[in-house]
């Protein structure tokens, strides 16, 4: 069924009883040409792109819970292409185009809405970094503006611009970053490729690797039984490692436990997504009022889908010093997820060192604005069996090449970034 | 989460600097650099690492932690856990 304003008004007539399921839930074939592991947004993005771009529809997706109820469900919804380092900012900007058109390509609602992103600067050497990012943006065909003081103070009057610590001398501005809807991105994702004939299993963990005598990788072994595949690929936010480590592979990447929060509805108050470029706080208003903001992860190794105080501590800490404004409104809710994070900060999207296993890991913070371009690079990579030109330096071997991707800078160290 | 220090005594985890898995060891030369920089276990279990206990009495300890839960099954000085 095509989602219109005439099947909403018709369904309205008929009191929404004629709405059925947006996609099949599927029981486990012997065999399919691929195999994903992991329905949240990469997973069913990837199985979506792989129909539609290359015609591959002999695909399953198979997840342990229920599809979205990982990190997919558990992020903060921002949007945006604001990166510098060459490596980064093409992928990055590729799934901001996807995100532009992402509604009329589902034909479903993911409420892509574009309201801004401002990271602001409180140091001249802080001003200078952002002004050399916003030109390779643009040098990447993406959006980049400056904003002085003046500027920020009439779009955020609200923020604390003289903080004797942390003045806020303006920001850089990128105007077509936004939030989406988590949840209903992993449902026009899995609509989309479950038409397109794709079986999504769900309480379907992976629990081994089948293997032919050459030790390539010939399938999977699941708790519903085993499922023969010609390729498999892993998208596994969090548990990567564990998975991996079931084909004989160590990864370059740590698991961490990063928190968010939301604060009760309030009425509109803040314009887009606002970053603290002094601490790590950033906070952006949700379609139902609430504030919905983070900062740092835990900092030690977690597989704990549920953080602690010291960074619930910081990261109200920081809110505070951005916008005192905040410090009556009460925390509704905080969630953790676990996120995979590599030496360097980067991604990986590339073939497994075992034939037959490819690899979708490593997203560290920022994997939920990836959905799109990682769902369309990682099928790009399955189908074809060369990296899409966007992706072609989330390489795993970056790391014994010297090839890292250090957008911010801080070495080999999962606990940074 | 409050980590019991062999000196101190247990103590807030505010206290103490995370330095990762306490598995891998420094190789002699280049053989082995690239597997002691960036490759991880990252197990979800019990881990032994090392934590720094910076605001204390200043002692690398190695604590055994489950990643899964965050209970503490032991901790002892760094450098008793090397000989």
């Amino acid at each position: 069924m095509r989602y219109s304003l005439f099947t909403l008004a018709r369904q309205a007539l008929s009191g929404h009883k004629g709405w059925r399921p947006a996609w099949r839930d599927a029981e486990p074939a012997e065999a399919y040409d691929i195999v994903i592991v992991g329905g949240g947004g990469h997973g069913l993005a990837t199985a979506h792109y792989l129909s539609r771009n290359h015609g591959i529809t002999r695909v399953a997706v198979v997840e342990k819970g229920w599809i979205g109820g990982g990190n997919a469900g558990r992020n903060t919804t921002i949007i945006r292409s604001n990166y510098g380092l060459p490596g980064n900012e093409a992928f990055y900007e590729w799934s901001m185009k996807l995100w532009e058109g992402l509604e009329q390509e589902l034909n479903y609602n993911t409420m892509v809405s574009q309201r801004g992103i401002v990271n602001l600067y409180h140091s001249d050497a802080q001003r200078d970094a952002y002004a050399r990012r916003g030109n390779a943006m643009i040098l990447h065909g993406a959006d980049a503006e400056m904003l002085d003081r003046d500027a920020v103070r009439r779009m955020a009057p609200f923020l604390d611009f003289d903080n004797a610590r942390f003045p806020i001398m303006g920001g850089l501005l990128q105007s077509r970053a936004g939030t989406a809807r988590h949840d209903a991105v992993v449902w026009g994702y899995a609509r989309a490729a479950s038409a397109h004939g794709v079986d999504i299993i769900q309480n379907c963990e992976v629990i081994g690797f089948l293997r032919d005598n050459s030790g390539a990788i010939t399938g999977v072994e699941t708790t519903r039984g085993p499922i023969r595949a010609g390729k498999v690929g892993l998208a596994v936010a969090g548990h990567s490692s564990r998975v991996a480590a079931l084909a004989d592979i160590r990864l370059p990447i740590e698991s961490h436990a990063l928190q968010a929060f939301v604060s009760e509805g309030l009425k509109p108050t803040i314009p887009g997504v606002i970053t603290f470029g002094a601490g790590h706080f950033y906070v952006s208003q949700s379609d139902k009022g609430g504030l919905v903001f983070g900062g740092d992860i835990d900092g030690y190794n977690s597989y704990a889908q549920r953080g602690n105080l010291p960074v619930v501590e910081d990261v109200c800490e920081g809110g505070m010093a951005l916008m005192p404004m905040i410090g009556r409104a009460r925390i509704l809710r905080s969630w953790g997820g676990i996120v995979d994070m590599t030496m360097d900060g980067s991604p990986i999207i590339d073939r497994a060192p075992v034939e037959g296993l490819y690899l979708n890991a490593g997203w560290c913070y920022g994997g939920f604005k990836a959905t799109p371009a990682s769902g369309w690079c990682f099928a790009h990579l399955l189908a074809t069996g060369k990296p899409h030109e966007t992706a072609a330096a989330f390489r795993l071997d970056r790391f014994a090449s010297g090839y890292l991707i250090d957008e911010k800078g801080a070495g080999a160290q999962p606990n940074l970034h | 989460m409050r980590i019991p220090c062999p000196y101190c005594g247990e103590r807030n985890s505010g206290e103490f600097v995370y330095r990762g898995d306490a598995a891998p060891m420094r190789p002699e030369g280049a053989e082995g650099l690239f597997d002691y920089v960036y490759l991880r276990e990252n197990p979800a279990g019990p881990l032994r690492e090392h934590w720094y206990h910076a605001q204390g009495c200043r002692n690398w300890i190695e604590v055994t932690r489950d990643t899964r839960n965050h209970v503490i099954s032991g901790a002892i000085l760094a450098r008793e856990a090397r000989r």
